[in-house]
């Protein structure tokens, strides 16, 4: 369901004026409990959207944001082990559960937000492809994650902007290592990618691994 | 059990109680520090928000040399103004002009570039927005009020990767005589994500 660019009947843009950060005091909790677990690294950010992308279609659309962040959270938060479903129904620990020490400090928050985590690499990759290039996105469709929008697979576009080396979602979300290669900013015309009706002189630029795409 | 109009929930399936629970578990459990958590709601509710992506576009208005540098070296440049980090580590900036207009989104999910514009607005992160920002940005402009003109070239930049996109919105006239002080209070959370344009009020004008 997340794959949502190009689709239709989603309805008009729905504004808000004057909008809070956030619109509940629980949605402030998730977004910090979700950043602070993260700091455990015992996902990374492949992983955690992947986990929101497996959250049923009908619940997707149904949900808002934080509630589909939230169901997500406590998949992973199952998954990788840091509670048990029994837990959060008495609201106890489990002591059979191991407990990690320390939790992220005031300190390592700032630290968090300041730096972020990095998801370039600094590794003596080659690109496979120039600027200039033409490219065609390769007709993938992994079951698994995948940052390779449905839109543009089988398209033809030009590569516009070599970002550099950075992980590679596919492999990383499945904690199947990093991968790394580049990432480039391609340029896809609008007509290539909806047909006659697109104005001809747009474009759509979509930043892409070297592993989804080939020569054109 | 009392009921309101609008507290039409379930308890169990209230996520106020759900997230409560959840949270005084990690904290029970030692996974969590509440006082780590105030900092990041503070920070991201009070500290960072569009009048940090505001600075550095009226930096760029004002100052040649950075704007050349923003747009040819967006991290640096931003760290120059003292922001970067979190869902900013590497950040674009591409520029409005009289003949280009850009247009971001995120069609996976909601990236969104943090460190100078905040947390993204619900309709940023919204299935409308998402789906039709790259089929029919023209019409989503039409819909944010902004009619762009035939000639004009629209580029949308589809933030699937860790690549977080600012636009440089075109600097209204009538505003030569402005500091960087008064351009920033002109720019607006929605030109920078290419959804608006930016005017000057009658009021504005120096």
């Amino acid at each position: 369901m997340h794959d949502m660019g190009g689709m239709h009947g989603m309805g008009p843009i729905q504004q808000e004026r004057n909008e809070p950060v956030f619109h509940h005091l629980w949605e402030r909790r998730v977004f910090a409990l979700r950043r602070a677990m993260g700091a455990w690294r015992r996902w990374n950010i492949d992983v955690s959207r992947h986990e929101v992308e497996l959250v049923p279609a009908a619940e997707y659309l149904r949900m808002s944001y934080y509630e589909r962040q939230f169901a997500a959270f406590l998949v992973l938060l199952e998954k990788r082990g840091f509670i048990r479903p029994a837990e959060l129904e008495s609201g106890t620990p489990d002591p059979g559960v191991p407990v990690a020490v320390p939790a992220l400090s005031v300190d390592k928050a700032a630290e968090l937000i300041a730096k972020g985590v990095p998801t370039s690499r600094d590794v003596p990759v080659a690109p496979r492809f120039q600027i200039g290039q033409h490219v065609r996105a390769r007709n993938i469709n992994p079951t698994g994650h995948t940052r390779e929008p449905r839109y543009v697979r089988g398209k033809l576009g030009i590569i516009h902007r070599d970002h550099g080396v950075f992980v590679f979602p596919d492999t990383n979300a499945h904690f199947l290592g990093e991968k790394p290669q580049h990432v480039y900013s391609v340029r896809f015309a609008a007509r290539e990618l909806w047909g006659a009706d697109a104005a001809p002189q747009d474009g759509v630029y979509v930043d892409l691994w070297d592993d989804y795409l080939e020569p054109a | 059990m009392t009921t309101t109009d609008h507290d039409h929930q379930d308890a169990p399936s209230d996520p106020a109680l759900r997230v409560k629970a959840l949270e005084s578990l990690l904290v029970a459990k030692g996974l969590v520090d509440r006082a780590a958590l105030e900092v990041l709601i503070d920070t991201y509710e009070h500290k960072i928000g569009p009048r940090n992506g505001a600075r550095v576009v009226a930096r760029a208005w004002s100052d040649p040399a950075y704007k050349q540098r923003l747009l040819s070296n967006a991290d640096a440049a931003i760290a120059e103004l003292g922001y970067g980090g979190m869902q900013g580590e590497h950040m674009v900036v591409v520029e409005n002009t009289a003949t280009i207009h850009n247009l971001v989104v995120c069609t996976l999910c909601s990236c969104y570039p943090w460190p100078v514009l905040g947390l993204p607005p619900v309709w940023y992160k919204s299935a409308p927005y998402r789906s039709r920002a790259v089929i029919d940005p023209r019409g989503v402009l039409r819909e944010f009020g902004l009619h762009l003109a035939d000639a004009v070239e629209l580029r949308v930049w589809d933030s699937t990767a860790e690549l977080r996109y600012l636009v440089l919105p075109e600097r209204p006239a009538g505003t030569q005589s402005m500091d960087d002080t008064e351009l920033a209070a002109l720019v607006t959370r929605d030109a920078m994500v290419g959804v608006a344009r930016i005017t000057v009020q009658h009021g504005d004008r120096a």
